[in-house]
This record gives C-alpha cells, structure tokens and sequence, in this order.
C-alpha cells in the first residue's frame, strides 16, 4: 500500500509547478499579515534600520506563509470536500502532501531563526508561538472541537503586529496589545460572516463552525455582539494618545458601517465578510496616517 | 483528473523547479550576508590598529 502511495507522490511531484508550492503558502492571507505587520513595525518608537526592518518582514510574511503549509497538510481531506479549498494544490493532485509538511517545517525554522538573528529573540520567539498556533492549536485542535474555534485561534492571525512591534522595541507594549486585540476581535465576524454563506461547506467537510451548530439567528447576534465590542476597541488608540483626530475619525466612519453591516446581514454575510477586509485595512492605515502626521507637525 | 503530461513538460517543470530552488538558496545566503554587513556597520572600520 505504501508503495502504491509513494509511487503516485513521486508522480504527483514531477507535475508540480512552482506555482503551486507558493499556493500552499496562502499568499492572500500572507498579504494581510505582511500589512498588519508593516505598520505595528512602522508604528513603534525608537525606528530600525530599513534593510533589518525588510529582513524582519520578510521573516514574518515567510513564517505566515509555513504556518499556511503546515495548515494545507493537515487539512487536505476536509479541503477536498469543501467547493472553496477543493482546487489547493494537495486536494486537486498537483502536489503531493509531504511536500507542504515539508516546506512548512523548513520555512519555520528558516524565518524564526533568521528573525532572532536580525532583530531579537522575543520576536523570534512571537513568530514561533505564531506558527505553533496556527499550525497545532487551531488547525489541529479547535478547528474540530469546537464553534469557537475562530474566536481562540483568531490569535494567530492577531500576532503579527505585535512581531513587527517587538521586532523594533524588544518589547510587547500597551501598543502591540491594541493591535492585537484589534484583529482579535475582528476575525469572528470576519470568519463567521464567510461560514453563514458558505455553510454548506463547513457541514459537509464535518467542522463545528458556529452557523453549522447553533443556527444562523445566533451566529447573527454573535456577530452583532463582537462588531460592536471592536468598534469600541478600535477607540482605545484615542483614549491612550495612540491614535489622533485622523484615526478617530476614521474608526467613527468606517466603525459604524461595519456595525450596519452586521446589523443588516445583507447577500447572506458575504457584504460584511468583504467590507470587514477593507476596514481592517483602513483602520491600520489611518493608525500609520495620523502616526506620520503627528510626526511631521500637520496635526 | 488532468491528462497525463508529456515526457517534455515534466522536463520543464523539473527545471523551474530546481531552479527556484536555486534562488531561493541563493537569496538566503544573500540574506545572511546583507544581514552581516548591516549588523557590523561602519563601526567595523574604526578600531585601533
């Protein structure tokens, strides 16, 4: 039996492209990261050298993108069956599964190691806690235990720009806890919104996603509840002399809308689940914003 | 399932393969030693003789 496996790997691998290896690297996902990563490193006082800031980046989009292997590893059955994940390189044959437990586990060790080297040991060792996260207590734990799994794991998603953070100051400050908290509690909406309209999905592949277990009314409530605790999260910068009047107007803004959003529900959770990766994006942005502004005396 | 590939394409696959290996590698080395000279800075030059 192993031999007729191994005999079809060794196939599979010949096909592969590169193409294909990059795509078991989420590289969507790896954008976002590399963004809130960017500006929890452009944010923190004291500055870095621009080539060991790159280097430190890079580290973290790489260790992003491990954790995103390690995940399409583990997943491969479940992606199989869901219309979503169907076409990843391991479920549609282009590439054999030991590969992305592979390249997972060598781009790990590769980007923790070179970042400790670059910048210092506590990010190095945020970006390994990161990827163990992601990789070992959501993919292979919470994802099947639990309707909460989003919630507790939406942790790993919330830690790059406290790496980016530390990655300058050494330090995890008050500022790279409200980014992280931030995201934290974006993601529920964020991934329960994509679980209302792709349902189906979830039940089929087996995973406890809340719409599949306690209904579509109480996922709707639970949205409405994390949304409205984020947009008052999203105002702790302004509170704390972190963000200023750019920033607050803007989280006023974009804040409300997204409790509309949350509120109205409206194309099944698909408007929300798009407009959520916009104002998580304008949310950092107006942060770095009103940062330069205040740097340069316009405010 | 795709039709099987023929001897030619593998051929190139195997090729880009290997060689973005190859980069990979060699942007890692690059990196290392970037990192080196970063990290010594101008300072490396001014010590007593």
């Amino acid at each position: 039996m192993a031999y007729v496996d191994d005999s079809r790997d060794i196939s599979i691998a010949d096909g592969a492209r590169v193409e294909d290896y990059f795509a078991l690297l989420k590289p969507r996902v790896m954008s976002l990261v590399v963004f809130t990563a960017v500006v929890g490193l452009l944010l923190a006082p004291g500055g870095i050298n621009p080539i060991i800031g790159a280097i430190a980046i890079l580290c973290i989009a790489v260790g992003a993108g491990a954790s995103g292997s390690l995940n399409m590893w583990y997943d491969a059955e479940i992606d199989a069956v869901m219309s979503r994940t169907a076409n990843r390189p391991i479920p549609a044959g282009r590439v054999p599964r030991d590969h992305a437990l592979t390249l997972g586990l060598v781009l790990s060790a590769f980007s923790v190691m070179l970042l400790g080297l670059a910048t210092n040991w506590l990010a190095a060792g945020l970006l390994a806690f990161t990827i163990f996260f992601y990789a070992v207590i959501y993919t292979m734990w919470l994802k099947r235990a639990t309707p909460q799994n989003i919630v507790i794991g939406g942790a790993a998603g919330a830690f790059p720009p406290m790496i980016g953070w530390a990655a300058v100051t050494g330090t995890v400050s008050l500022e790279g806890c409200i980014l992280f908290l931030i995201i934290f509690l974006w993601t529920p909406p964020h991934f329960w919104a994509l679980a209302l309209y792709k349902q189906g999905d979830y039940g089929a592949a087996g995973i406890p996603m809340l719409p599949n277990v306690a209904g579509e009314a109480a996922t709707k409530s639970q949205i409405l509840i994390y949304s409205v605790v984020l947009v008052i999260v999203a105002f702790v910068p302004v509170y704390t002399g972190f963000g200023g009047i750019i920033y607050a107007s803007i989280a006023t803004i974009t804040g409300l809308s997204f409790v509309g959003d949350a509120q109205s529900m409206r194309g099944a959770g698909r408007a929300l689940f798009l407009y959520s990766l916009t104002y998580l994006a304008v949310v950092f942005l107006a942060l770095l914003t009103d940062h330069y502004a205040a740097m340069v005396g316009w405010i | 399932m795709a039709a099987p590939l023929d001897e030619k394409e593998l051929a190139l696959r195997r090729r880009r393969r290997n060689t973005a290996l190859a980069v990979a590698l060699g942007i890692f080395a690059l990196l290392f030693y970037v990192l080196t000279i970063v990290k010594l800075g101008p300072a490396i030059f001014d010590r007593p003789l």
